[in-house]
């Protein structure tokens, strides 16, 4: 048996009240009554009530689900391709420069990455708008599901595709019935991945986003810069109800999933 | 011949597709970085003409010009924050590692039972918008803020801190963001050490403190560079903690870029600027990604 030390738990402690403090505060002043955020004023919902009539809000919040969906399902896709050319296709032509294209992207400054896709998108002549940003963000996201999807790959048991090609399977069935399958799990992580992800950028989306085309971080960042405001601590609110809310789901659908694979 | 085709197949289109939206746009940042600023939309004049063939290409090296860059050299903003930024970005990554550190531990050594659970909890501010987070330290920090009501209330201060605005801000503000990746890489190679080479140190007459020198930090060290590196890289060219949190005062060259781009409309300076953060972040990024294929390579095997 392991001693569990004081200051073990101490240090434990002090990280999560450190980590969730904040979060908590903002969540407990998104009910306050006071317009002055940090003063407080009694319980009340209204600032919910006036987020739902912010028409402006509820668009930016709509483009941001549109541009997070699109561009995470074309990362889950072409993030999963790239992991099976890092994990089977061997030794190739260029492999150094793809896996560099690959891993850069992880560690690339935000406003790198924003700045050069837009001066792409400009010497193309392809208008600015809602298509660029699904763009950019497919680009840096596909790399995140390449790295979850390359992970499970890794340990992936190929005399299993391999007795399906025995059996007369042509290479894509046996990717769509055998490998797919139990790669799942990792390919909707790295959807999800993906999707938060976009919906959380600022500073990629605010280089490559057009008229008609502002994400609620932009709205959100715009509002911020203003000072702080009841109504972005009850949108904050929600979006962390709903973060966490499909985290703990998955997280608990994983542990059924791993259960039944015993 | 037919398996083949569809394995260049699969190669092929991600690979176009990095290609095109990853590698391409940096020659042209790069190429920009080198044109002189034109009042024109876009506010550059082209140096290179893609598509016009080999001549062209001649015709653009003569015609090269380190301008912008001996503008970021001449004025003192560009030097001083780039040597800011690393300033600012090396403290916070030190703050990180040693609120991370002593919590991975702790992680370690929690009962088995409990270690998904904590793992959650860790991954799990993650999710929540990054913006979102940073804008929560707003109402704590400022100062009629929260955490100076507290501090007045208690009695330990009388009159409240200036945090909000400061450099002080921005460290809080970068340990508070990337604290998880420092934790999760840290805690898994401190999850996978063997405790009976903590008892055979003492059994040899290690003190217990002698051990965890002599013992568990090597044992850690690649998880404390991995978790420096996820926190020093992106923290150098962070824009939102240092524009949010910050004041004036606070330098990142991050905020730089954004204000040459957005506020000042030049873009060949904008893209110089991005090529020199890009340079500083070579080295530490290469080192990284050997690291992984290592790591890679030693798990496969």
């Amino acid at each position: 048996m392991r001693r569990f030390s004081w200051f073990n738990a101490t240090s434990l402690t002090f990280g999560f009240v450190f980590l969730y403090v904040p979060i908590l505060l903002l969540i407990i002043y998104s009910f306050n009554d006071s317009k002055l955020v940090t003063v407080w004023g009694g319980f009340s919902t209204k600032w919910y009530g006036e987020l739902m009539q912010n028409d402006a809000m509820l668009s930016a919040a709509w483009v941001t689900l549109q541009v997070a969906f699109f561009s995470a399902t074309i990362a889950a896709v072409l993030g999963t391709m790239a992991a099976m050319v890092l994990v089977r296709s061997g030794r190739f032509k260029g492999r150094t420069l793809f896996s560099g294209m690959v891993y850069a992207p992880l560690v690339m400054p935000e406003v790198i990455t924003g700045l050069s896709l837009l001066l792409l998108f400009i010497s193309l002549d392809i208008g600015r708008g809602m298509f660029t940003v699904i763009l950019a963000h497919t680009t840096f996201a596909m790399c995140y599901v390449a790295v979850v999807v390359s992970s499970r790959l890794v340990t992936f048991d190929r005399s299993l595709e391999e007795a399906a090609l025995d059996l007369g399977a042509s290479p894509l069935d046996a990717f769509f019935s055998v490998t797919l399958p139990i790669i799942a799990p990792a390919v909707i992580a790295g959807w999800l991945l993906a999707f938060t992800l976009s919906l959380d950028d600022l500073v990629i989306a605010s280089f490559n986003t057009g008229p008609g085309a502002t994400t609620l971080p932009i709205k959100i960042y715009s509002a911020v810069r203003l000072g702080v405001s009841p109504e972005i601590n009850a949108l904050s609110t929600i979006l962390i109800a709903i973060v966490s809310v499909g985290v703990i789901v998955a997280s608990l659908m994983d542990k059924r999933m791993a259960k039944t694979r015993g | 011949m037919e398996n083949k085709s569809r394995k260049w197949l699969l190669i092929g289109i991600p690979y176009l597709w990095l290609f095109l939206f990853f590698l391409v746009p940096f020659i042209i940042v790069l190429k920009i970085a080198l044109s002189d600023i034109a009042i024109s939309i876009p506010p550059y004049t082209p140096q290179l003409d893609l598509f016009a063939g080999l001549g062209a290409i001649g015709d653009f090296f003569s015609k090269l010009d380190f301008e912008n860059f001996k503008w970021l050299i001449d004025d003192t903003l560009y030097i001083n924050s780039y040597l800011s930024s690393l300033k600012i970005a090396s403290i916070s990554t030190f703050l990180a590692l040693c609120i991370g550190f002593p919590f991975a531990y702790g992680m370690a050594k929690a009962p088995e039972s409990w270690r998904p659970l904590l793992l959650m909890l860790v991954i799990l501010p993650f999710w929540t918008s990054f913006l979102i987070r940073v804008y929560a330290w707003i109402g704590i920090l400022k100062t009629e803020g929260l955490l100076n009501q507290f501090l007045l209330w208690t009695g330990i201060i009388n009159d409240p801190l200036v945090i909000l605005n400061t450099n002080i801000a921005v460290y809080i503000g970068i340990v508070y963001s990337y604290l998880p990746f420092m934790i999760l890489p840290i805690y898994s190679t401190l999850e996978k050490m063997d405790d009976s080479l903590i008892e055979a140190a003492v059994d040899l007459g290690c003190t217990k403190i002698s051990a965890f020198w002599a013992v568990t930090v090597p044992l850690a060290l690649p998880g404390i560079i991995a978790g420096c590196f996820l926190v020093f890289i992106p923290a150098v060219g962070e824009f939102v903690i240092p524009d949010l949190l910050g004041g004036s005062q606070t330098l990142m060259i991050g905020k730089t870029l954004w204000s040459e781009f957005f506020n000042n409309r030049d873009w060949p300076v904008a893209s110089a600027v991005a090529i020199v953060l890009l340079l500083l972040l070579v080295v530490p990024i290469v080192l990284f990604q050997k690291m992984i294929e290592r790591q890679q390579e030693a798990e496969a095997r």
